[in-house]
This record gives C-alpha cells, structure tokens and sequence, in this order.
C-alpha cells in the first residue's frame, strides 16, 4: 500500500505540490491526470525517493520513503518506474540492461538473470530484440525494454511516468497494449498519463491534479464522464 | 651553396640503439597516461564536491596544468625542488611533470564527458536500486569512456611527443636521450633527428591505430 499524506513539494521558490494525500491499495489502479506543472509527474518521482520533500509523508508498505534510516536503493527495489524518455542504457545490449540491476543488485547469477529477463522481454515482445542494441530500437521498442527492465526486478508496484508521451502516435498502442497486460495480472499501479481513454479502461480510481493539489478524485465514471468540478470538466474537454 | 653530404649508415646503426630509447619513451608516456587518468578521476570527482578546498584544488590544478609550458613543469621539478634540496632523477620529474599535465587536461576532458551523459541515466539507474558507486561503476562510466576516448589517445600521442623535453633536464635514455647523444658525438644531427621524428611518427601513428581497433571493440553501440 502506498500511503501518501499531506505532501508539500517545492523547487526553490516555486511549489510544485501543496498537500497531496492519496492512498493506493494493493493490487489497484490509479491514474493522475491533469495539466502540465500540476505537479503529477514530481509525485511519482517522490514515491521512490527520487526528490525529496519538505513536508509531509509517504510510507511505501508502512516504511517511510523521506525517512534518513530508509534504505532507499532497497525499497526502490519493490517499485519499478517508467519514465517518458525510456532512459535505456546505450551501452548495454537490450538483454544486458534488462539483467543488469537483477546481478548487480540482488546478486542473481547470470543464468538466473538471464532466464528472468528473457521471460520478461519475451512477455513485452521482443524475444527477437535480445542482442540489439537500445539505438537500433524505435521509441515504443526501447520503452518496452524499459518495462522488461523495470519488471525482471519483480517489484511489487509499477509508476508510469506518461509513459507515451514522447512516442510517436503509431507506437502508442503497443506500449499501451503492454501495461494492459500488466494491470489485467494484477499489478499495483500509478500512472500518469494524458491517455484518457487508457485511464478509463484499466483504472480502478483516477485523479485529477490542479495546481499542485488533488482536485478531483474517484471512479474513472465519476471522474472522467460525469466530473462534479467545472475545472475537470474543462480539463476533459481541452485533452479530448 | 648545398656542399653537406648525408650519412645515413652511421644514423642506422644507431638504430638498435634508438629502438631501445623508443621503448623508454613509450613506458614512459604509457605510466604517464595510467597516473594521469587516475589523478584526472580524482580531480574530477574533487570538482564535483561541494567541498570548497577540494573544489579549490581541483581547480588549481586543472588551471596551472592547462595554462603553464608544461617545459617549465618539468624544469621546476627538476632544479626547482633541487633548490630546496629535493633530488628526485631526470626521469621522475620528466615522469611527474607529464603525469602533472595529462591529469590537468584529462580531468577537463572527463568534466565535459560526464555533462554529455545524461542525468536521466543516473535516475534511471538509481530507480531500479542501485547505489551510486554502482550506478557510476556500471552506467556513467562506460559511457563516459566512449565519450573521452579519442582525447584520450590524443593526450597519449601528445604524452609520447613530450617527453622528447626530458632531455633538458639531462635524461639519455629515451629516444630523444638517445639521439642527442650520438649527435654530440658525430654532429650528424639531421640525420639523427630525422630518423628519431620518423620514429616519433611510427608511434604516434601506431597508437592511433591500435585506439581505433580498440574503440572499434569496444563500442559496438
């Protein structure tokens, strides 16, 4: 479960995030919609410790991520991000940077590993991308890696952070079709995400974000056909 | 007007001679290039702290490194430290005085590479767990090594170049060493020199060379 209470963000004089709570229970979807600067990509990035915050908490299966005693690099461990910019290491073939964290962080032997990160970028399809480098990929190809890599660490929760955003619209779909999968097997999810549609089908709760705080959240039914705020509705109609 | 005649045979025979120098010209300016990259690292990570005297060290270094005749260098190691009555030989201030100048400009080099490898990739790899020892071990270091890989030969030609300044301070066994004593000898310095500069040339190239096959290995992404 990730508990997320009163969260205050900032980036030197400018506050990004101005109290957030939300919870997500084990096994649910929940996506994050909302402008650009809402706050809702900062917020993933604070769930795995990647920045910091000055207020507020947020506990990731009862152990406080902003906590000095935290061992992060274990607790990132059990939460896989994706980011917008796929972020797929170029010197690594597309086998090697999905096994790399497996051996070099929970200390799986190569055999091991490779088994594992077969099986996962055979599930993205790409069992025929295994000795290929990053750059010979196309954007949707290197994104789905990154879920493969991401995964083979068997987390326990998956961030999306618009993990379509920078793809080219034919190439949206597969990435698309990829975290379905994942959220048909029951995976703990946070997406952020402008694909509206997407949200619809696979969250089990989506919220909208206006300036740093939780506007509006429920149902993707309450949320997104039948909004009670005029703010969202004008949000929805902007994005659709 | 043009009355000199060559004598070639009297520099070839030199030549086994001058091959043994070539060697302790190359060992030298290879050991030059292991230090040096090291220190380099050092600087680098220096620059990068927030720490203000270890920035301030740094920096030192990279400047006077960069902005001083590195023939001066290798002249204050050598008299200079004698005026304090510090002895070190010919060949270890030729040694340091090189080591001194490729840490100096390598650790420029690595700061420019280590800004072309993204941020994100330390992100990236610090989500999936990995500390940040490991991330630079294994990430941001592999890239940065494509990046100040072909600097890198060159301040290894440039390093072997020189290290021909040795002789000012009185060192005679390395290439120039070498020539140098047998033109006082016979005062056929063209011909000693001409054949020393082809020599130069010979490694300078093969260093290029064996880089490029090397690089070629190596960065197959």
């Amino acid at each position: 479960m990730i508990e997320i209470e009163n969260v205050h963000k900032s980036f030197g004089d400018l506050d990004v995030i101005k109290g957030v709570s939300l919870t997500v229970n084990k096994g649910e979807v929940v996506s994050i919609i909302g402008g650009s600067g809402s706050g809702k990509s900062t917020l993933l990035m604070c769930i795995n410790g990647l920045e910091v915050i000055q207020q507020g908490s947020i506990r990731v299966d009862g152990t406080e991520v902003h906590n000095k005693a935290t061992d992060l690099n274990r607790l990132r461990q059990k939460i896989g991000i994706v980011f917008q910019q796929w972020n797929a290491f170029p010197h690594l073939t597309v086998l090697e940077n999905v096994m790399l964290a497996p051996r070099k962080v929970l200390g799986q032997s190569r055999a091991e590993a490779e088994e594992v990160a077969v099986r996962q970028l055979t599930h993205v399809g790409l069992a025929d991308k295994l000795k290929v480098f990053p750059g010979k990929l196309s954007g949707g190809q290197q994104q789905r890696m990154a879920i493969a890599r991401a995964l083979a660490m068997s987390p326990d929760y998956m961030l999306f952070d618009e993990a379509t955003s920078a793809l080219d619209p034919q190439l949206v779909g597969e990435v698309l079709d990829t975290m379905r999968m994942l959220a048909e097997d029951g995976m703990t999810m946070v997406l952020v995400t402008h694909e509206i549609s997407f949200a619809r089908e696979v969250s089990d709760r989506v919220a909208f974000f206006r300036n740093g705080l939780v506007h509006e959240i429920g149902t993707p039914e309450q949320v997104l056909v039948s909004p009670q705020y005029a703010e969202t509705a004008d949000f929805l109609k902007s994005v659709l | 007007m043009f009355d000199y005649s060559f004598h070639w045979r009297s520099a070839f025979k030199a030549l086994p001679d001058m091959l043994g120098g070539a060697w302790v010209t190359f060992e030298t300016a290879a050991l030059s290039m292991i230090f040096g990259v090291l220190i380099a690292l050092c600087l680098t990570l220096m620059r990068q702290t927030k720490n203000p005297l270890a920035r301030g060290f740094g920096n030192a270094w990279v400047s006077v490194a960069r902005n001083t005749p590195s023939l001066f260098q290798i002249y204050l190691l050598y008299f200079g430290l004698g005026s304090f009555g510090i002895h070190i030989s010919s060949w270890a201030a030729l040694l340091a005085g090189i080591t001194f100048n490729n840490a100096g400009y390598l650790a420029e080099n690595f700061r420019g590479g280590l800004k072309a490898v993204p941020e994100t990739q330390m992100r990236a790899a610090r989500s999936l767990g990995m500390s940040a020892f490991k991330t630079y071990q294994l990430v941001i270091i592999p890239q940065l090594l494509r990046i100040v890989f072909y600097p890198l030969t060159n301040q290894m030609v440039w390093a072997v170049l020189m290290t021909s300044l040795g002789v000012i301070v009185g060192l005679n066994n390395d290439l120039t060493g070498v020539t140098q004593g047998y033109n006082v000898k016979t005062f056929r310095t063209f011909e000693y020199f001409a054949l020393a500069a082809v020599l130069y040339y010979l490694i300078a190239k093969a260093i290029v060379l064996v880089a490029r096959l090397l690089g070629w290995r190596l960065f197959r992404y």
